[in-house]
């Protein structure tokens, strides 16, 4: 009984992890304004980095941060776009999607003899308790360390929005930007930092699966993570507690997805597999409704024109 | 031109280009240290371009502006406020879902070490200004919650906050009660008083009578003029701001009205938080007569219009057209029973801007034959329709049909509208904030249109926040607060002060107690 | 000056401007490591265009993104972003290699009804997306997301069935070849269509070669059938008010949820389509284990912005696309270079046909300034 107990609340947190940077990036680039449909290509190419300079470095935690450096630099090209050029947010989002796993494999196949895969990593990131655990009950609850780390960027993120002055110019700059450009908020600016910021989170949350839950990069580590951290976002209400929540109900299911599908329950797997998405589904139908965007996401904000 | 301290501004030969359009053109302003000063023009006069180019928001192209004599240069309102300048927006640039006093803090907040807002030192400080000026507010109120008169308050301590000396108020009265109006000419006395100056913006000939000291006109962008507005007449004001004398008042004839055409009987809706907008809510409208909501705005004129266009739920009532009730149906019924709405948000409710003109005439039509067989559109019907409207209704550009409405100038815009709903043939026409936005001689041309359909025998319900409009346009007016009807007057009988006050919320019509 | 704004007016400037970015952009990573761009897009056209059977190829590629796309721009004209179109193409796939493997009827028949089955589960995939928003508000994106996922998980499924698993594959079985929408599938491999062919040099490459079939022409009629309804039939013009302004249209009494839902209907419809002229037209004609996303419905995302949503030129975007891919291929195998640069070349596009929003807006400008002048 605790052992299972404790599986299933291993894997909810392993698989919540990367969910939850990259929703946590979502978050703070919609609370500014600029929708980020590009996070799945964000997490790919910091997927690929971290993977990347963590098997060349031998050291994981210059993969984390090449990780972030990574997705920073698309999420850069998704601030210029939207920011300074007014672009269609969900177009450039969408072709970041393209380009972000287009240049991972295209990189990789350069640096890795063609082939599509890295090579595993010397060391992942480490676990909460160390490595040798004989109880399988601490066994199993002995995540990765990007798990307390996601929760420390959720409070981080959290502590900033609520109750900082940065914070309440992000939420101005994202609710009514014309109005935070009347009191001296550089609008502009302010979104452009928060979009790289995303950026960053969504890098880490793609090495903390090609870090820590499995030990390379593939070219299925990162299949629509983002888009279930997009979800999470709107779940979640654009808030970092409501969204990192949403992940780990997320996480949950996925869980009993696995946890389930041991022979311990008469349903086929491909079953099983669903059952986190239509559970959202479900959940969305239930509790959620209408949701309440930040007013201005998606909307460039001209000078001189309200 | 002489540069002099007492001047707490001066602009000398401001011009603005927007392409190779001339928003301003070597334009003048002198404003006395510790005087309201009236800054008066049409809708896009360019009033609140030079306001917005003195408050950092544009640059000038050409000119300069000297603050207590010394030449300034304004390049962002960061500039314009540490030189003391604060600027009350007409559309208030208030954040919805903040408080009054994260409003207020908002770009210079009090903070502790590492960023951490101070709140409790911010509210503190509210507080002591709030005092120092009697302007009262809740400072842990959020925006969404409070009313417009305050929300203004709200905009006015955020510049003193700021430690403004000059207040720039946009079109400060276009939204509040003559009681209301009353009040914040008392707080900018006070605010004179203090040794403040006081810039107002604004094209209501009344109000610089009563509040201002001089008053510069500006007309296409070029001034007029400064007057002492003690030693001129409205009528004068008027003729200088237009350019030709014009007529305060609307002509018509007495109402001749016919049997009830609309019929709301104790309708109740239910506002967005929780408390019904409107309560037991009964009006009746007769063919032949403009009947007039006078109210400010919030009182639930959103909420009646969107129940009688069924886009929101009756809890209870009725609502009859010619005797059929429709409420709780669809729109779709509500247009088929002959209703016609010419609604105030004219680009989100009234057209679809990327519509060509052609398009947004028949946008309530195109299922109607002949501009349809067996499901596909007559083109060239539906064009020769809209040319017939751009011509009776002169359209401009004449030859608009084919492109986007959006490229439209607001006036021609609301023709577009008018004309649509107005060839719809209605029983009933509502017409909500008519004339919102536009310059005076469009808003002449939408009252000529309303009394012309009312003598061609339709029933009209005309929704007002301007009260002016609501007292000379109408045959009988309907007072709306808080939900409920609570008075009604012929429109010979009705006088701005009572009505004000029933505005208000003061003293009930005699028969409701 | 008029010339210049009317140029850039157009919305294929805008386009035509994306697709050179894409390949600036591509060569650009090319030499940086350490191709000739030259020799690559030299691969590229090759592949493309020095072969009949190619060109077949392209267009055989282009079918079903193209529909997709065609799916995605209808959507998107009625205001809603139909990310779910991969789903529905799966979906649609199920059900006409399912229906097609079941039934055996003539062709006349069953060709008819395979690809009906696959448009109607599409299309009923499509239809649950509008209901869930008309109906709970929930954001079409979502819904799309997570209704993706199962598809590819009911689709392995369906693989791994017992009725329908082929044994030794990871495939279902194949649909009956009455199902077949090939070109002329029997006579080219009768004696005497063999014997005709070998005079026709061109034309045995390509129906021999090739899957030639009836997908690319399904796509054209699709996009043109869906331009007319857009913007000749009254139904259009309620799609594309709800699209433009749902809060206008809904005033003039156009039943605002009642069109969302009927244009997911005809969007799933499309990618289900799309799915059906696969499986008909193409080996193996039937369905496989998915370990990830074709990306049948996603391209025809990218297809449809690079049209700017406009169906037909959706035709002309899925050629376009369907070439890449397809020419991509010998990018690696001749250059050696990965074929994963079409891919950023692609993204490429799609993001500066983003940005590329400002020339109509920048003609708009230059346009004023002129007529300004003239005054």
């Amino acid at each position: 009984m605790l052992n299972d107990l404790s599986l299933l609340i291993g894997i909810t947190l392993m698989y919540s992890a990367p969910l939850i940077f990259g929703a946590l990036g979502g978050v703070i680039s919609e609370r500014a304004g600029v929708i980020n449909l590009g996070i799945e290509g964000m997490m790919t190419i910091g997927a690929f980095a971290g993977a990347a300079v963590g098997f060349y470095s031998q050291n994981p935690w210059l993969g984390l941060l090449a990780a972030g450096a990574a997705g920073g630099g698309m999420a850069l090209l998704h601030a210029v776009a939207s920011v300074t050029f007014h672009a269609d947010q969900t177009i450039s989002g969408i072709a970041l999607n393209l380009i972000g796993p287009g240049l991972a494999l295209f990189i990789c196949r350069l640096y890795f003899d063609g082939a599509t895969m890295t090579q595993p990593v010397a060391h992942k990131l480490p676990k909460i308790l160390g490595d040798n655990q004989f109880n399988s009950v601490t066994q199993n609850i002995n995540v990765d360390v990007t798990v307390p780390l996601a929760l420390v960027a959720m409070l981080i993120l959290w502590f900033v929005l609520y109750k900082t002055k940065w914070g309440l110019r992000i939420w101005a700059v994202g609710e009514h930007p014309a109005a935070a450009d009347t009191m001296g908020i550089h609008v502009r600016g302010t979104r452009y930092i928060c979009v790289i910021l995303s950026g960053i989170l969504a890098g880490f949350g793609g090495a903390s699966m090609t870090l820590a839950v499995i030990p390379q990069f593939t070219p299925v580590a990162i299949s629509g993570q983002g888009f279930i951290a997009l979800a999470a976002v709107i779940f979640g209400k654009w808030t970092p507690h409501g969204a990192y929540g949403a992940c780990l109900l997320f996480g949950f299911a996925q869980a009993l997805t696995v946890f389930l599908g041991g022979g311990k329950a008469p349903v086929p797997s491909e079953i099983l597999a669903m059952l986190p998405y239509l559970l959202t589904i479900l959940v969305l139908v239930l509790f959620v409704g209408r949701s309440a965007a930040p007013k201005a996401d998606g909307e460039p904000y001209e000078k001189g024109v309200r | 031109m002489e540069i002099k301290k007492e001047y707490a501004v001066q602009m000398h030969g401001i011009t603005k280009r927007f392409g190779s359009f001339y928003a301003l053109d070597g334009v003048n302003l002198d404003v006395e240290k510790g005087t309201i000063h009236s800054l008066l023009g049409e809708n896009g006069a360019g009033k609140s371009t030079l306001m917005n180019i003195l408050y950092g928001l544009y640059q000038a192209d050409e000119g300069e502006i000297y603050l207590n004599g010394e030449l300034a240069a304004i390049k962002n309102p960061n500039i314009a406020i540490s030189h003391g300048i604060g600027m009350v927006h007409q559309h208030f640039m208030l954040v919805d879902n903040f408080t009054v006093t994260q409003n207020i803090i908002l770009g210079k907040e009090p903070v502790r070490a590492g960023g951490i807002l101070d709140m409790k030192k911010a509210r503190e400080h509210v507080r002591r200004i709030v005092e120092k000026y009697g302007l009262q507010v809740d400072p842990d109120a959020k925006i969404e919650d409070i009313s417009v008169g305050m929300q203004q308050r709200v905009e006015i301590l955020k510049a003193l906050y700021r430690g403004a000396d000059l207040l720039i108020l946009d079109e400060p009265t276009a939204v509040l009660t003559p009681q209301e109006i009353d009040e914040l000419i008392r707080i900018m006395h006070n605010l004179v008083a203090d040794g403040k100056t006081i810039i107002i913006i604004t094209h209501k000939l009344k109000e610089i009578k009563a509040s201002s000291d001089f008053c510069t006109v500006i007309r296409r962008g070029k001034g007029i003029g400064t007057v002492s507005v003690q030693d001129v007449s409205e009528e004068e004001l008027a003729s200088k701001m237009v350019g030709r004398s014009v007529r305060l008042a609307v002509e018509k004839t007495p109402a001749q009205p016919g049997h009830t055409a609309l019929e709301l009987d104790r309708v109740t809706v239910a506002g967005s938080r929780g408390v019904d907008a409107v309560t037991e809510l009964s009006l009746q409208v007769r063919k032949g007569e403009i009947v007039g909501i006078a109210g400010v705005d919030g009182n639930g004129q959103k909420e009646l219009v969107e129940a009688i266009t069924c886009l929101a739920r009756c809890k209870s009532g009725m609502i009859r057209i010619n005797g059929a009730e429709v409420q709780n149906t669809t729109p779709r019924n509500v247009v088929d029973h002959k209703i016609s709405t010419i609604h105030e948000d004219r680009q989100r409710r009234g057209l679809v801007l990327n519509f060509t003109v052609a398009e947004n005439a028949v946008l309530e039509k195109y299922r109607e034959k002949p501009f349809q067989k067996h499901g596909v559109l007559d083109r060239g019907r539906i064009l020769s329709f809209a040319n017939e409207l751009i011509q009776e209704y002169d359209v401009r550009p004449e030859d608009c049909a084919q492109q986007p409405v959006r490229g439209l100038s607001g006036g021609n815009q609301q023709k577009v509208i008018i004309a649509r709903e107005v060839a719809n043939e209605p029983d009933v026409l509502i017409a909500v904030q008519p004339t919102r936005g536009l310059d005076v001689g469009a808003i002449e041309y939408v009252h000529r249109a309303l009394v012309r359909e009312r003598d061609r025998g339709r029933a009209i319900l005309l929704i007002s926040l301007e009260l002016d409009e609501v007292l000379h346009v109408s045959d009988r007016i309907a007072v709306l607060y808080n939900g409920q009807i609570v008075g009604e007057f012929q429109q010979e009988e009705a006088d701005e002060k009572t009505i004000g006050l029933l505005m208000a919320g003061g003293k009930r019509y005699a028969e409701n107690g | 000056m008029q010339k210049t704004v009317k140029l850039l007016r157009k919305p294929i400037t805008s386009t035509v401007i994306a697709i050179l970015f894409g390949f600036l952009v591509a060569s650009v990573v090319l030499l940086a490591a350490g191709y000739n761009p030259a020799e690559a897009f030299g691969a590229l056209f090759n592949g493309v265009f020095s072969k009949p059977k190619y060109l077949s190829n392209v267009m055989i590629k282009a079918a079903p993104i193209t529909l997709t796309a065609v799916s995605v721009a209808f959507a998107y004209r009625a205001g809603l972003f139909n990310i779910g179109a991969e789903g529905q193409y799966i979906v649609g796939a199920i059900a006409s290699t399912l229906v097609g493997y079941l039934l055996h009827l003539p062709a006349i028949l069953q060709v008819p009804l395979v690809i009906l089955s696959g448009m109607a589960a599409g299309a009923l995939y499509g239809g649950l997306i509008g209901l869930l928003k008309a109906r709970f508000g929930i954001h079409e994106v979502l819904t799309s997301i997570m209704l993706n996922w199962v598809a590819l998980y009911l689709s392995n499924f369906v693989v791994q069935s017992k009725t329908f698993h082929q044994p030794n594959s990871t495939a279902t079985y194949p649909v009956q070849q009455s199902s077949y929408t090939m070109l002329l599938p029997n006579w080219k491999l009768s004696d005497e269509g063999l014997a005709f062919l070998r005079q026709h040099k061109w034309l045995s490459e390509i129906l021999l070669k090739t899957d030639v079939n009836f997908g690319f022409l399904a796509a054209v009629v699709a996009a043109l059938l869906i331009w007319f309804l857009l913007y000749r039939s009254v139904k259009g013009f309620e799609f594309r008010a709800v699209g433009s302004n749902h809060a206008a249209a809904e005033l003039s009494g156009i039943p605002v949820k009642r069109n969302m839902v009927q244009a997911m209907l005809i969007a799933g419809a499309l990618s289900g389509l799309a799915a059906a002229m696969v499986i008909t037209g193409t080996n193996p004609h039937r369905i496989s284990t998915l370990a990830a996303f074709e990306n049948n419905g996603f391209n025809g995302l990218s297809v449809a912005f690079i049209a700017g949503s406009s169906p037909i030129g959706c035709i002309f975007a899925g050629l376009l696309f369907g070439g890449l891919l397809y020419g991509g291929q010998s990018i690696q195998a001749e250059v050696g270079a990965p074929t994963e640069v079409i891919n950023i070349m692609i993204g490429t596009i799609v993001f500066f046909v983003a940005l590329t929003r400002i020339v109509p807006a920048l003609a708009d400008r230059l346009e004023r300034r002129g007529i300004r002048h003239a005054e």
